[in-house]
């Protein structure tokens, strides 16, 4: 579904990508993980046509998508939930919605989706008239990712979205990234938490420095962490 | 001495004043430009209104209509083949690129037509008044309230129930973030553009119609208004740009008549220093917007 082969990018003057090879395919929860700076948002921004790598191919249901302005690459299926969230925090729960489905122009497909997510995300529903910027951290994360799915994606690329919430949130978190991959959906998924998205995703991808370290199933990768005591944050700290 | 008159002279003034902010605003809060080249679309507006006037075959606000929709294509123009450009390289370029445009179009209009006044026609209601309670009340004034009034809140219709003013909102917001979301981003600025160039050529109706004529350096003032407006309302913030139009047009009103009279001529500068101490105290503004200064090409 989603390769990349070789990708460079470039921060300025930094390079940190420096040749990323991977690949996800249709249905697949995988994971990239990593200590910070390793290269993990890069990638996902990278591939959201956030930042153009300078070198490499990206291409994604059989098509380049290298280049390409984020709204095109957005509209070819790929949603990324950044790290931090990125709730519009002016606008209210209901607009963030409304323009998560801006790419889909029919209303009563709309409407069947809001409901869907209010299934998913009960809370949304309390909260529907307040603004984003008035959430608790993890009502925003659960509004990042309604408003990442309002879209349809065909890949849904969620940045630490455990980052900055409560353990009891994180709970809750990770059990819907369960379900969402359960529903069928393909994730690519960044976390700090190793321990955890290990347990969950099908296969991983260790960045190191720009670079793919190590890649296997989420067992193979488990090991070979334990194995070379690759310092990885919050996994050493647990 | 605040009779009933003054005050509909004064919030005509601010309507006005608001009207202008405004156009200059929808684009700064998108792109963070100060379009200086907003001024001139008030001009081409008047100078299509002289045009379609010395060919004298259509009613005033047919004329209108159309000296609007020149302004509008002129700024969708202009967003097309000037800042589109040089828009991912840096707001400077933008920033120069707006001046560029500026004196291109004083330019032509001076090679094209004159350096001297043209005269606009005028509808006969712009000069009468209505007498209401033994007052002269020009209808003018009025006319620019109500139309100030009515394009607000289209403005804010437009900007809170359909999807495309929700994703204008999104992108002075997090632009981003709202690319993210599939929305494109030169969509977005095209809109802001047709958005801005809609209130040149409302603008320049009412401005022209003070003096019946047109200059090429006409759109001078009204470009340093909008931006004082905006210093004093909040540059993050369209309510803000209202807001700082409405303030300017109360407080000139009010120095031009407190002031005595050896100091009128004076009332810019009086204007400046409340600006300078806004900007001293209040730096972003009476209304702070929760924009944020970022920006992407």
């Amino acid at each position: 579904m989603l390769s990349l082969s070789n990708v460079h990018t470039r921060y300025g003057a930094i390079k940190a990508l420096r040749g990323i090879t991977l690949e996800v395919q249709e249905g697949e929860m995988v994971a990239l993980i990593g200590v910070n700076g390793a290269g993990k948002s890069t990638t996902l921004a990278t591939i959201a046509g956030v930042l153009h790598p300078v070198e490499g191919t990206i291409t994604f249901l059989g098509e380049s998508i290298v280049g390409k302005p984020p709204e095109t690459i957005a509209r070819k299926g790929i949603s990324l939930v950044p790290e931090g969230r990125e709730i519009l925090a002016s606008l209210t729960v209901e607009e963030n919605l409304r323009l998560g489905a801006f790419i889909r122009r029919n209303h009563q497909e709309y409407l069947k989706d809001l409901e869907e997510n209010f299934a998913l995300f009960p809370i949304l529903k309390e909260r529907l008239r307040q603004l984003g910027g008035t959430l608790s951290g993890g009502e925003q994360q659960q509004l990042a990712i309604a408003r990442a799915l309002m879209s349809h994606p065909k890949l849904l690329m969620l940045d630490e979205p455990s980052l900055g919430l409560a353990p009891l949130i994180v709970d809750q978190i990770f059990d819907l990234i369960k379900t969402l991959h359960s529903r069928g959906v393909t994730i690519l998924l960044v976390e700090q938490n190793v321990e955890r998205t290990l347990e969950i995703v099908d296969r991983a991808y260790l960045l190191h420095t720009g670079m793919i370290q190590t890649s296997g199933s989420a067992k193979q990768v488990r090991s070979q962490v334990d194995i070379e005591g690759v310092y990885l944050g919050d996994l050493k700290r647990e | 001495m605040l009779t009933i008159d003054f005050l509909i002279n004064t919030i005509s003034l601010g309507s006005l004043y608001a009207m202008i902010a405004l156009g200059l605003v929808i684009v700064y809060g998108i792109l963070k430009l100060v379009n200086f080249a907003y001024g001139e679309l008030i001009m081409i507006a008047g100078y299509s209104l002289y045009v379609l006037g010395s060919l004298g075959a259509l009613p005033w606000f047919a004329m209108a209509i159309l000296a609007v929709l020149v302004a509008v294509v002129t700024s969708y123009a202009t967003e097309l083949v000037a800042f589109r450009p040089v828009r991912t390289k840096s707001l400077t370029a933008m920033l120069i690129t707006s001046f560029a445009v500026s004196t291109l179009l004083q330019n032509a209009a001076l090679l094209i037509i004159s350096p001297r006044a043209r005269a606009v026609p005028l509808p006969a209601i712009f000069s009468q008044s209505l007498a209401i309670a033994g007052l002269d009340i020009p209808i003018r004034n009025i006319l620019t309230i109500v139309t100030a009034l009515a394009l607000l809140g289209a403005l804010t219709l437009l900007l809170k129930y359909t999807v495309l003013g929700i994703a204008l909102r999104a992108a002075a917001d997090n632009f981003k973030m709202t690319r993210l979301l599939g929305v494109p981003a030169n969509l977005v600025i095209s809109v802001a553009f047709i958005i801005s160039g809609f209130f040149a050529g409302v603008v320049a109706l009412f401005w022209t119609g003070r003096t019946a004529s047109v200059t090429p350096t006409i759109g001078l003032a009204p470009l340093l208004i909008a931006f004082v407006a905006c210093v004093i309302g909040g540059m993050t913030n369209l309510l803000g740009a209202v807001v700082g139009g409405y303030v300017y047009g109360i407080v000139y009103s009010l120095l031009s008549l407190w002031l005595p009279q050896y100091l009128l001529d004076y009332r810019e500068a009086f204007m400046f220093l409340i600006v300078i101490l806004i900007l001293l105290f209040r730096p972003s503004g009476l209304i702070r917007g929760n924009t944020t200064s970022e920006r992407i090409g």
